[in-house]
């Protein structure tokens, strides 16, 4: 059989960012896929030497736009655990309530661009009307909708009220009903099923071997999430991963689905364990040694390495995203299918480029 | 003004093209589509397919690797055309015009009409962009005759 080389990428329809796979098809079956990255290096780890340690959380945050919080939240915490500093309680809930909020509309956004990878228009925008009301939540609270920069070294800039607080419950009723009303959509549809489930199998051992990370190694059958490091305030919030063992791209997003309303409840548990204090601790001092962080992104385990030698540049960040760990996955999933499933399977491992290439 | 003319202004076909952005001004353009803002209302629709659309919407800073590719997109459009830089990033770098691999706003590679600023952009600013853009777009459908 003849073999034909066809471009997937860098720019098409289905993917919001660029990345490139040359899929090497024979007749419709994917015999091998070559991806190829570098469309969005912009080589931020470098500007940690021209911003000062306080400066670089405006840096890291941009690193991805859907989980800026949850990175700066990294960067922070590691800075923090450099220099030994106790984060006030009431911040540490805050910093969940945001980043949960943020896994949520990162969530349904993927299960929107999901739904539309397969065409199922309606779906996507039903996912994403649903979203505008985390995203409202977002806007409210802190004054931004995408980019919420509410941390800083120490702890956050930003406090929520008693009717800020009731607001983000009463919302949070609404999104829950929504969520649970395309439930059966997601899970049970015919069209749905027939071009998800058995579609990209990913085993749990190879899952685990080829190291994959977040949704995409749940979804395989692992019960690994960095939440269970309890950083943040999860020390206080009984927490459960999420887990599918199919390992499809069904079970994949049926993971996110029920993390959007896991995460729900946990903002919730956050929002009643606030209590009056402070919002931020006093940074005395400069960043010196070198630490390791992680914190579960929406799309999995996400990597800080920071060092810093009592200077107020540091020396070096290094960060190493969930995306990065997910391409070996993709790679191995993709020989084999048909050519019409190969956007499906691409947008299951929820793929951010713009984290990976940084 | 002829019937294409006319439908060029009264519909225009978006191609969206992400030039190394963080991906905050991406889902800010996708979510115009989407049912709180639809700009499919005004006649706006998305394509994938450069041939058929008339506004470029640009996110993000240029890097050598995607310049080309931009290039590319910006050749394969039909005349009269329109670019809309969105986002910091997208007008001038932003917070990344100093990193070792950014050659800075998308000016530096083909010709902007109009620039969206903001970090990210919100949708309703884009939404106004491209309205502006039609003004100008306009403007130039009716000097052609």
């Amino acid at each position: 059989m003849a073999r034909t080389v066809i471009p997937f990428g860098p720019q098409h329809p289905v993917l919001p960012e660029p990345i490139h796979l040359s899929l090497v098809v024979e007749d419709e079956k994917v015999v091998e896929a070559l991806p190829t990255l570098g469309y969005v290096h912009r080589g931020l780890e470098m500007l940690a030497v021209k911003r000062d340690f306080n400066q670089m959380i405006q840096i890291v945050e941009r690193v991805c736009g859907i989980c800026s919080m949850i990175h700066s939240l990294c960067y922070c915490q590691g800075i923090e655990e450099m220099m030994g500093i106790e984060v006030p309680r009431r911040a540490r809930f805050l910093r969940t309530v945001w980043s949960e909020l943020h896994r949520m509309h990162s969530h349904l956004l993927w299960l929107g661009l999901f739904a539309d990878s397969f065409g199922f228009e309606a779906l996507f925008m039903q996912l994403w009307k649903i979203r505008e009301k985390v995203m409202d939540l977002n806007e409210g609270t802190t004054g931004n909708r995408v980019i919420v920069s509410v941390n800083v070294i120490g702890g956050v800039r930003v406090d929520l009220d008693e009717s800020q607080i009731r607001w983000i419950k009463d919302t949070l009723v609404d999104v829950e009903a929504g969520i649970r009303k395309l439930q059966s959509t997601i899970m049970n549809d015919g069209t749905v099923c027939r071009r998800t489930k058995g579609v990209g199998i990913l085993t749990k051992q190879a899952a685990y071997d080829l190291g994959a990370a977040g949704p995409t190694l749940r979804g395989s059958g692992v019960a690994q999430d960095m939440r269970q490091l309890k950083y943040a305030g999860f020390d206080e919030i009984p927490f459960e991963p999420v887990v599918e063992t199919a390992g499809d791209s069904w079970a994949r997003g049926n993971v996110r689905f029920r993390e959007c309303l896991q995460s729900i409840d946990l903002v919730r548990q956050a929002l009643d364990k606030l209590e009056p204090g402070e919002l931020a601790a006093k940074v005395k001092g400069k960043p010196d040694g070198e630490v390791v962080t992680r914190v579960e992104q929406p799309r999995g385990e996400c990597l800080y390495y920071l060092k810093g030698n009592g200077d107020k540049f540091m020396q070096r960040v290094r960060i190493r995203t969930p995306t990065f760990a997910n391409i070996p996955p993709l790679a191995a999933m993709l020989p084999g299918l048909d050519f019409a499933d190969v956007p499906v399977v691409v947008l299951s491992i929820d793929p951010c480029i713009s984290c990976t290439e940084r | 003004m002829s019937f294409l003319k006319k439908s060029q202004i009264k519909s225009p076909w978006l191609l969206h093209f992400d030039c190394g952005s963080c991906n905050g001004c991406d889902i800010e353009t996708l979510a115009c589509l989407t049912p709180v803002y639809d700009i499919e209302r005004f006649g706006i629709v998305n394509v994938g397919n450069p041939r058929h659309a008339d506004v470029l919407i640009v996110t993000g800073t240029v890097n050598p690797r995607n310049a080309v590719i931009l290039k590319n997109l910006y050749d394969q459009m039909p005349t009269p055309k329109l670019v809309i830089a969105v986002g910091a990033c997208g007008c001038t770098g932003g917070v990344f015009r100093e990193a070792p691999n950014v050659l800075g706003g998308v000016d530096k590679i083909i010709p902007v009409d109009v620039y969206v600023p903001g970090c990210p952009a919100k949708p309703e600013a884009i939404m106004d962009a491209v309205v502006a853009g039609l003004g100008k777009l306009k403007g130039i459908l009716e000097g052609s005759k």
